[in-house]
């Protein structure tokens, strides 16, 4: 047991444990000051590249071209892209989800069907499943049927392997246990399989965020009406770099807020079923 | 007293990819109600095999398991197991740690929940009821786990290896620990441990079994002067009489001798 730092009314900390978490805060603030220092130097030196003229602005595009174009697209329909391309990628990342588990927990339940679908699952893993866009266009049709389909086909497979390996490597003697009460298989799974694979399903969540978002661009890219998917293509075709770079940004930054967002709930959940602070 | 428990010439043979394993052959032996048997034997000898075999998580493949009379069939409701780790788990409070068993078995009446209360109760973790597995010592990790165990009111408590876990002084103290309440619940019980002292010091009746296949080598019966008013002596207590040490004497040949004849 070691001591907690005190909140108030708690014992003074000695001047070597103050030490110590004076400079432990110096460190994680000078971490935090390098990283903007680094945002705001390479945005300024773009910029000024660009207003030097030493980079070409129309192709590069430049930091308040990309400010300016931002203004324009929020009275020209940004929050409808960027709330499609947002509706798409939740969508295939919660049906991946899903269905991901369910095929994983049915081959969890037999192992006669996971030996079977072994080959199939790492070839399909294998695959690089933008090749299927096409098809995938034909058989869901042109629309967003047609992107949703592509973001699950992404993240499906992958989910089932990560939980399928994470469900068969449970403890088995938790499994044992269980057994000794005489516990179905359904109830194993309930009670020891899924929740001690917690942190499987929050990794794979963590990884599929990202893939399905790679789906609903490429689908996008092939496919569509709207999107920021659609504004990148859309902005490559007329040739205005300052659209395609802002919508880029703009993807980065829901990528990172999508991201944040699942480990965000990881932490809520496990808080939520364990003390055991993540 | 009562036969609780019959095995009859209890062999089993299983098939692993590069061979049949012949693990145990013919066994048998009895237990009272009321009794603490012990089970020793080389390492990987089968004793853990023997016990899921009673248990009826494995089948055997000749001779019969009595239990109470009936044969064993599966997995029985009137057995109660302890593995080596306390396997409890870590996103359940302790309360809802040791009520698994009658969840799982859909036995969670108002009378099966007061009895667990008053187990905890009675071994000191009703005011730790709703802390965390990883907030406990293994020490009371282990008593946890042997209260979930006994939840399920089973007439037979197979141990295997329950305290190996356990560093040293925790494993003396919650030898000692679970023994009482075992003897205070009138349970019966197989112990299987490779740790001789830990087996003379808890056991009525001590199996020796041979090497793989396992067979009955011998069975000894460990006699020590009970505590006053009670018909049994405490681990510790026993580990302090002159007559430990001959029993382990005894014991440790009848293992050494195999040995050498390897």
């Amino acid at each position: 047991m070691w001591k907690r730092d005190n909140k108030a009314g708690q014992e003074p900390l000695s001047p070597e444990r103050v030490a110590y978490l004076q400079a432990r805060n110096r460190r994680r603030w000078a971490i935090r000051l390098c990283r903007i220092f680094i945002l705001i130097s390479l945005i300024a030196l773009w910029e000024i590249l660009a207003r030097i003229g030493v980079i070409d602005s129309f192709i590069m595009s430049q930091p308040s071209r990309i400010l300016k174009t931002l203004t324009n697209l929020k009275n020209n329909g940004l929050l409808k892209h960027l709330g499609v391309t947002c509706f798409e990628t939740l969508t295939g990342f919660s049906l991946g989800v899903i269905l991901g588990n369910l095929v994983a927990l049915i081959l969890w339940w037999s192992d006669f069907l996971s030996k079977v679908a072994e080959p199939y699952l790492v070839v399909l893993n294998a695959l690089p499943k933008v090749a299927l866009g096409p098809v995938i266009i034909i058989w869901a049709g042109a629309g967003m049927q047609a992107i949703i389909v592509m973001a699950l086909a992404i993240s499906l497979i992958v989910t089932v392997l990560e939980m399928l390996s994470g469900f068969l490597s449970t403890d088995p003697e938790l499994i044992k246990m269980a057994r000794t009460f005489r516990a179905t298989r359904y109830q194993t799974f309930t009670k020891i399989i899924f929740p001690s694979n917690l942190h499987t399903l929050f990794n794979s969540l963590k990884i599929n965020i990202g893939l399905s978002l790679v789906g609903v661009i490429a689908g996008e890219f092939l496919v569509s009406k709207a999107g920021l998917g659609y504004l990148i293509v859309y902005g490559g075709q007329v040739f205005q770099m300052d659209l395609v770079m802002t919508s880029v940004l703009i993807l980065a930054v829901v990528a990172a807020l999508l991201y944040w967002g699942v480990t965000k709930l990881e932490r809520l959940v496990l808080n939520a079923v364990s003390h055991t602070k993540v | 007293m009562r036969e609780l428990l019959k095995l009859q010439d209890v062999s089993l043979t299983y098939q692993a990819e590069n061979g049949e394993v012949h693990a145990l052959d013919s066994i048998s032996f009895t237990a009272q109600e009321g009794e603490m048997i012990g089970i020793v034997g080389p390492s990987g000898c089968g004793k853990s095999t023997l016990l899921s075999v009673i248990a009826g998580l494995e089948p055997a493949t000749r001779g019969t398991v009595l239990l109470g009379g009936e044969p064993v069939n599966g997995v029985s409701e009137k057995i109660g197991y302890m593995l080596q780790k306390d396997n409890l788990l870590n996103w359940r409070t302790i309360r809802s740690n040791v009520l698994l068993g009658l969840e799982i078995r859909k036995m969670l009446t108002k009378e099966n929940v007061e009895y667990v209360e008053n187990l905890l109760e009675t071994y000191g973790l009703a005011e730790f009821a709703d802390k965390y597995p990883p907030q406990l010592s293994g020490g009371m990790r282990q008593r946890a786990a042997l209260i979930r165990t006994l939840a399920t009111k089973p007439d037979l408590l197979l141990l295997d290896e329950a305290f190996s876990a356990l560093d040293y002084q925790t494993r003396l103290t919650v030898t000692d620990d679970v023994l009482s309440i075992l003897r205070r619940e009138k349970k019966t019980a197989l112990i299987v441990t490779h740790d001789i002292p830990e087996s003379i010091s808890m056991s009525d009746r001590i199996i020796v079994l041979s090497d793989r296949p396992a067979r009955v080598k011998s069975i000894h019966k460990m006699e020590f002067p009970p505590r006053p008013g009670q018909s049994y002596a405490l681990p510790l207590e026993r580990r302090n009489t002159p007559a430990f040490g001959q029993y382990f004497n005894l014991i440790w040949k009848e293992l050494d001798v195999h040995v050498e004849t390897r």
